[in-house]
C-alpha cells in the first residue's frame, strides 16, 4: 500500500475478431505508454505532468482514437477534445472543438493553468491555442486512411440500419460484419466502431491522484458533437480519494457520471476502489457499455468494463504490472 | 407527496441597494414564471415540459442572464448555453454556443429527444437548431444596453487587476472573476428550473449566457450533465454561480449522490454541497426531490428565487429570508 500507481487505456469496446497482429501492435503501445509513466513516477514528477505526457504519447500514436488517429465526424473532418484534472484542489481543464491542435490534453493542461476558465471549445479553443504558442498543425494531420475507410463502413452501416426492409447483403462488408457480430457500440457493429478514447490516471509517491483522457470521438458523429470525454464527472475525475479516466458509450458514460461517481461512492459509501469500480460498472450503466481505469490515493490501481474488451495496462510500484484486452 | 416547483434567475453579488428599478421587474418576472408553472403542474404537464416552459419564459425576460439578456463574451458577442434532464429516464440534452437561436433550453430539448447524442455545441448545434425549424434572429436580438455596460466595466475592472501581474491559479480564478464582474448587479449566473409531479417524476433544465468577458468559446457549468444540472429518481437540480467552482465540485450531481449514498434529506444534502463543497460566494442551486420537497440554498449575497409546493407554501426572494 502506498507508492505510486498508474492505469492507461485505449478505448473499450474491441472487435472480437480483431486480428492478433493489431492486438499485439496495442499491447506494444499500451507497454510502452506504461514504461513511460513509470520512469516519470521513478523520477518524482507530479502524478498531474505524468498523466499528461502519457495521453500526448498516446494522441501521437496513431493508433487508438485520439490525436492522429481520431475517429471522424460525418463530414470527415477530426474533431478532438480532451480534459484534465489535478486530484489535489480539484483544477480541471477541457477542451471540444479542436481541429489544428496537436495535442488536445496539453490544450486542456493550458486551460486549467493559464486561462480564467475550465472549459473552451471550437474556434475559442483554437485562439487560445494560438495565443499559446503550441503546435499546431493541419486537419489532415490527424486522418488516417484506416479512419477514412471505417468511415464508409460506419455510413454503410448506418444506413442498413435504418433500414430494415433490406435484406444485409452478404456483398457488402459492412452488412457482413453486422450479420457476423450481432455486438454493437453506439449502434454501430463492432467491427465498424473504433474503441473510443485513450486516458491515464496516475498517484504519484506523494499520494496525489490525476487523470485525463482525450478522443476524436464518436465514429460518424455529428459536426459539434461532444462526448464524456472532455465533460468532467464523466469521463474525468480525480479528488482526494482517487483519479478515474472513462471510455465507452459517451452519452451512457454522461447520463452515469461515471468518473465522478466512482469517487462519490468512495467518499460518501465508504467503498475501496476496486468495489467501488465494480459497484459503478453494475450499477450505473444500464443499457451502456463502457470501462474506465482508476487509482486511488493509497497506491491501488483498478479497472472496470462491461464492453466485450477494453485496451488497458496498469502498474503499482511494487512491482505488479499487467496488459490487457480482454 | 405532491407536485412542487423550484425556479431560479441566477445567484451573484447582488447587492442590497439594487434599485426598484432593477428589483421589481425581476420579482415580477419571478412571480409570473412560477404562476406558469404551478398551472402548468396543476393541468398535469410533465416536469420536463414544465421545466422547459419556464426556462423559455426566463430566457426571454432581459433581464436575466440566458437569451435575451445574456452576458457578453470579451468580443462583445453572445454566446449561449442549456441543459435538461429528465430523472425518471435519466436522458438529457445539452448545447453550448448557441448565437441565434431564441430558445437554447428548446435546442437541448430536441437534442435529447431527436438524436442520439447528448451534446452539441457551435456551430453544429445552430446547424441541428435550423435543421429542426427553430425560431432564429439577429444575435444583436440578445444584445441589451445593460450588458454592453457590464462589458465595459468589466474589462475595464481586467485592466486594474492585469496592472498586478500576479498569475491567475486556480484558487484564485474566483478573485479575479469577481474583480471583473463590475459594481454589483453583475447579471452573473444563470436561469433554471426544476420540477416533480405527483407521480415523483423529476426534471430540470437551465440555461445562460456564461460569463461577462468570457473568452469565446468558454463553457461554464451549465450543459455539464452533473455540474450545473442533473437529476435522477432521487432529486432534480440546478446549479448557478460562477461556472469553474461549479464544475470542480461536480455541485448537481453531488447533491443527488448525498442523498443516495449517505442518505441525507434534500436539504441537508444541498446544504452541504453550497456550504462544503465550493468557495463561499461562488454558487447556488435549486432543487425538488421525489417526494415533492424543495431547498433553494445559496452561498452568495443573493439569488433571484421563486419556489411553491402543492401543500401551498411559497417563496420568492432575493436575499437570504431572517431565519437564514
Amino acid at each position: 500500500m502506498g507508492g505510486w500507481a498508474i492505469a492507461v487505456h485505449g478505448g473499450a469496446g474491441v472487435d472480437p475478431n480483431l486480428p492478433l497482429q493489431r492486438q499485439e501492435e496495442a499491447k506494444r503501445l499500451l507497454t510502452r505508454c506504461l514504461k513511460l509513466g513509470i520512469s516519470a513516477l521513478r523520477s518524482n514528477l507530479p502524478a498531474i505532468d505524468v498523466v499528461e505526457l502519457v495521453v500526448r504519447e498516446l494522441e501521437s500514436d496513431p493508433l487508438f482514437n485520439s490525436g492522429r488517429g481520431s475517429a471522424l465526424t460525418e463530414k470527415g473532418t477530426v474533431e478532438m477534445e480532451a480534459s484534465i484534472m489535478d486530484g489535489t484542489k480539484r483544477r480541471c481543464g477541457a477542451v471540444s472543438g479542436v481541429t489544428t491542435v496537436k495535442n488536445p490534453v496539453s490544450l486542456a493542461r493550458l486551460v486549467m493553468d493559464k486561462s480564467p476558465h475550465s472549459y473552451l471549445a471550437f474556434s475559442g479553443a483554437e485562439d487560445f491555442a494560438r495565443q499559446q504558442g503550441v503546435e499546431m498543425v493541419e486537419n489532415d494531420y490527424f486522418i488516417t486512411e484506416e479512419n477514412v475507410g471505417m468511415l464508409k463502413l460506419a455510413k454503410e452501416a448506418n444506413s442498413i440500419m435504418f433500414d430494415y426492409r433490406i435484406p444485409l447483403p452478404s456483398t457488402c462488408s459492412a452488412g457482413a460484419a453486422a450479420a457476423n457480430n450481432p455486438i454493437r457500440m453506439n449502434g454501430l457493429p463492432i467491427s465498424v466502431y473504433a474503441p473510443e478514447t485513450v486516458g491515464c490516471t496516475v498517484v504519484d509517491r506523494q499520494g496525489r491522484c490525476a487523470a485525463a483522457t482525450s478522443t476524436g470521438g464518436l465514429m460518424n458523429k455529428k459536426i459539434g458533437r461532444i462526448g464524456d470525454s472532455p465533460l468532467i464527472g464523466s469521463g474525468t475525475y480525480a479528488g482526494k480519494l482517487c483519479g478515474v479516466s472513462c471510455t465507452g458509450e459517451g452519452e451512457a458514460i454522461i447520463r452515469a457520471t461515471l468518473a465522478r461517481d466512482v469517487a462519490a461512492v468512495m467518499e460518501y459509501k465508504g467503498l475501496g476502489l476496486q468495489a467501488a469500480v465494480d459497484f459503478v460498472i453494475k450499477e450505473r450503466l444500464d443499457e451502456g457499455k463502457a470501462g474506465l481505469i482508476a487509482v486511488s490515493n493509497k497506491g491501488e490501481v483498478a479497472c472496470g468494463f462491461n464492453a466485450n474488451g477494453m485496451f488497458r495496462g496498469c502498474a503499482t510500484e511494487d512491482g505488479f504490472m499487467e496488459v490487457g484486452i480482454w | 407527496m405532491g407536485w412542487a416547483i423550484a425556479l431560479h434567475g441566477g445567484a451573484g453579488d447582488i447587492p442590497r441597494s439594487l434599485s426598484p428599478d432593477r428589483r421589481l421587474p425581476r420579482e415580477a418576472a419571478l412571480r409570473h414564471c412560477l404562476q406558469l408553472g404551478v398551472s402548468a403542474l396543476q393541468s398535469h404537464a410533465h416536469p420536463l415540459d414544465v421545466v422547459e416552459l419556464v426556462v423559455r419564459e426566463l430566457e426571454n425576460h432581459p433581464q436575466f442572464n440566458a437569451g435575451k439578456g445574456s452576458v457578453l463574451t470579451t468580443d462583445g458577442t453572445v454566446e449561449m448555453e442549456a441543459c435538461i434532464m429528465d430523472g425518471k429516464t435519466m436522458r438529457c440534452g445539452a448545447v453550448s454556443g448557441l448565437t441565434t437561436v431564441v430558445n437554447a433550453v428548446s435546442v437541448a430539448r430536441l437534442v435529447m429527444d431527436k438524436t442520439p447524442h447528448i451534446y452539441l455545441g457551435f456551430q453544429g448545434a445552430e446547424a441541428f437548431a435550423r435543421e429542426h425549424g427553430l425560431e432564429t434572429v439577429d444575435p444583436s436580438h440578445f444584445i441589451t444596453p445593460e450588458n454592453i455596460e457590464r462589458l465595459k466595466q468589466a474589462k475595464e475592472a481586467n485592466r486594474v487587476q492585469i496592472d498586478y501581474t500576479q498569475p491567475i491559479k486556480q484558487d484564485e480564478k474566483s478573485e479575479v472573476l469577481a474583480a471583473t464582474g463590475g459594481s454589483g448587479d453583475s447579471q452573473i449566473g444563470t436561469v433554471g428550473c426544476v420540477a416533480v409531479d405527483r407521480d415523483g417524476n423529476l426534471a430540470t433544465a437551465t440555461s445562460t449566457g456564461g460569463l461577462v468577458n468570457k473568452m469565446v468559446g468558454r463553457i461554464g457549468d451549465t450543459p455539464v450533465i452533473g455540474a450545473g444540472t442533473y437529476a435522477n429518481s432521487y432529486c432534480a437540480v440546478s446549479a448557478t454561480g460562477r461556472g469553474e467552482a461549479v464544475i470542480r465540485a461536480t455541485v448537481a450531481r453531488d447533491v443527488a449522490a448525498l442523498m443516495e449514498y449517505k442518505g441525507l434529506s434534500l436539504q441537508e444534502a444541498a446544504a452541504y454541497v453550497v456550504g462544503e463543497r465550493v468557495p463561499q460566494g461562488t454558487a447556488g442551486l435549486v432543487a425538488v426531490s421525489a417526494s415533492g420537497e424543495v431547498t433553494m440554498p445559496f452561498n452568495t449575497t443573493g439569488m433571484f428565487r421563486a419556489c411553491a409546493t402543492e401543500d401551498g407554501y411559497t417563496e420568492i426572494g432575493i436575499w437570504p429570508t431572517e431565519q437564514e
